[in-house]
């Protein structure tokens, strides 16, 4: 009964965020004063054309609830309006970009996990020797510097030995066979994960750090000592995976970090995904561009963050107690 | 006007708070190293940028060397694309992303202190009302919707303050809340409220001067944040093209094919001082925050009353 309680709140409660997150996208560019959509004459080449079929497309001269309506509805058949600057539908230009960014975000995010609990816990069990202070200043360091700058700094060194810009070798791309090309995309992922990585894995570490810190100190720990258990059995099977608790909540707060960081690094290694979509939209004026990225990704964050919430209660149910 | 208590002893014992505020600030920066560091790198920090404009080798508006000229004697830290002293960038650029990060850390804090009270104290709807918003804004991701008002808004240094300070309080918000929760209930707070205190005196004489220290760390805290979104926000092109700022500093680099150049000193000393501030608010605002919160001083203090640390040094294949 409450576990269905449970995941039925978290599920509203996503829903209603979603909601919001959409309702936010639309008072920023329809609402407020000098707003986007409506105020076309910011639009380099707006043409009279563009300008009256977005009017009837959107309902732009009708009243603002009714925009809401109407902004609702298409939203909801998919139409997130139609870019300015190439005058394909913003969904579909989103979705594929959606598909290059997934693939880089992914790798660098579970390489960050991996190396922020590596280095957790090395720097609980050695708590207060040499690898612990430089696996927590480290940390502390990879996490203070700014993405744009790692990004850079891994340009200015790996610049010639490995793929710098762009998802794949242009020479290559249709020629070749799959695995070849697969292996390519690879290569030129490894830049951007890897500065996603560097700039995600700190607060890992240091979450990881005092959470098996503090279960290092609990009862049932020393009740497995007396129990006479070996070491290695109490550390992996009873003090590591409730330390791993706290990550699961960590890495669904931090996701919004990460997509802000995958954003700049995109930007930097011309990583074709959404977030160089809309750094170009930005250049451009190309609000719809824009308002659909925010959105999407937005909603990537929400739906993820609810997957969360279900591993989680999933590892400890008693959360819903 | 005067303590509803007669004994002030009691009140203490009773209540077991910290003795006072700047009593407090004096306990952590003397038991905690880091806390000095922190602060030393911050007030570095500052006092270079009041002092910038007089002691900044160079002009930052003329060319005084060749474009991308390496460090030497003359330029220790070399040129950027427009023949200017990047050690005198960095010092004026600095002033500006101090500013941005105080600033927005202002406003951020002005929210999150109000909503974080203003929920904790009165609880009820006014609580449900705030917590919500806060969990909606603590769910979408911050850089991207500072990028779309920031883009909306058009570039402009007081917009990246504002859309930075509107964006940032929510996890303050929550800390102090739950905070405010916890003096609420304490004994003092009530008999004051027993004694007729309205709200407002209670929130001003009780639980503000409670929560201070905790609002300071996180002031600290949001201070390395905001920094650091001013700096991604420049780099994105949103930043007033006509200011200097670290963040500025790295965009020009960045766009000027300062990479392709060979010219690393553009880039280089830029990431280490924002990186380097960074550090200070975070060592500074953890070393407070730690040292208000008991319960990891009690898991430390546990791991060690139960001999856990011989675990550690029984070789390699403890893991």
């Amino acid at each position: 009964m409450r576990s269905a309680d449970y995941l039925l709140k978290r599920g509203f409660f996503a829903l209603v965020t979603v909601f919001v997150a959409i309702t936010i996208n639309f008072f920023l560019f329809r609402v407020l004063p000098g707003s986007a959509v409506s105020d076309l004459s910011r639009v380099p080449k707006a043409s009279p054309q563009l300008k009256h079929a977005l009017t009837a497309e959107f309902g732009l001269d009708k009243p603002k609830w009714q925009q809401y309506l109407i902004y609702l509805r298409e939203l909801f058949h998919g139409n997130m309006g139609i870019s300015f600057v190439n005058q394909q539908p913003v969904s579909h230009l989103l979705i594929a970009d959606l598909k290059n960014t997934i693939p880089m975000v992914t790798v660098g995010t579970v390489a960050a996990i991996v190396v922020g609990v590596a280095t957790g816990v090395l720097s609980a069990w050695r708590r207060g020797t040499v690898p612990d202070h430089l696996s927590t200043n480290g940390a502390i360091f990879f996490y203070a510097f700014p993405t744009q700058w790692l990004g850079l700094m891994l340009l200015i060194i790996f610049a010639g030995t490995l793929p710098a810009a762009g998802m794949s070798d242009p020479f290559l791309f249709s020629a070749e066979p799959f695995w070849p090309h697969l292996v390519d995309i690879g290569k030129h992922m490894i830049l951007p994960a890897a500065t996603l990585m560097l700039t995600a894995y700190g607060s890992y570490t240091l979450v990881v750090r005092s959470s098996m810190l503090e279960t290092l100190g609990e009862d049932y720990v020393l009740t497995a000592r007396a129990k006479g258990l070996p070491d290695r059995r109490i550390v992996r099977r009873h003090a590591f995976r409730n330390a791993l608790l706290p990550m699961v909540t960590l890495v669904a707060l931090d996701l919004g970090y990460i997509v802000g960081g995958a954003l700049l690094i995109e930007v930097i290694f011309s990583w074709p995904g959404i977030g160089l979509a809309m750094y170009d939209a930005i250049g451009q004026r190309d609000y719809p561009m824009l308002q659909g990225g925010f959105l999407i990704l937005t909603l990537a964050v929400i739906i993820l963050n609810f997957a969360a919430d279900l591993i989680y209660f999933r590892l400890d149910p008693r959360i819903s107690q | 006007m005067t303590l509803p208590l007669q004994d002030p002893q009691l009140a203490v014992d009773a209540e077991g708070q910290p003795s006072t505020r700047s009593g407090f600030f004096r306990t952590v920066l003397r038991e905690r190293k880091a806390a000095v560091v922190g602060l030393s790198i911050i007030g570095f920090f500052v006092v270079l940028s009041i002092v910038a404009p007089y002691i900044s080798p160079y002009s930052i508006t003329q060319q005084t060397c060749a474009v991308y000229a390496p460090p030497s004697g003359v330029h220790w830290l070399g040129c950027d694309d427009g023949g200017i002293d990047m050690l005198s960038l960095l010092m004026q650029g600095g002033r500006i992303s101090l500013v941005v990060g105080f600033a927005a850390t202002l406003v951020a804090m002005i929210i999150g202190g109000g909503v974080g009270i203003l929920s904790g104290y009165f609880s009820g709807w006014i609580d449900v009302g705030l917590m919500r918003i806060t969990d909606y804004l603590l769910v979408i991701p911050d850089l991207v919707l500072m990028i779309v008002i920031a883009d909306v808004w058009g570039a402009s240094l007081f917009h990246v303050i504002i859309v930075i300070g509107i964006l940032e309080w929510t996890s303050t918000a929550r800390i102090i809340r739950a905070q405010v929760m916890s003096v609420r209930e304490r004994v003092y707070v009530k008999r004051t409220r027993a004694m007729g205190a309205s709200n407002a005196r209670i929130i001003w004489k009780h639980i503000l001067p409670q929560v201070g220290p905790l609002l300071i760390a996180n002031t600290v805290l949001t201070i390395a944040i905001a920094i650091y979104l001013e700096t991604a926000l420049a780099f994105l092109g949103l930043e007033d093209p006509t200011v200097t700022t670290w963040g500025t500093i790295l965009e020009n680099a960045f766009q000027r094919t300062a990479i392709s150049s060979g010219a690393w000193w553009a880039i280089v000393p830029a990431g280490l001082v924002i990186a380097a501030v960074i550090v200070g608010c975070f060592l500074f605002g953890q070393a407070v925050e730690d040292a208000l919160n008991p319960r990891l001083k009690a898991a430390n203090l546990s791991v060690r009353r139960w001999r856990l640390r011989p675990l550690v040094g029984r070789g390699p294949d403890a893991i």
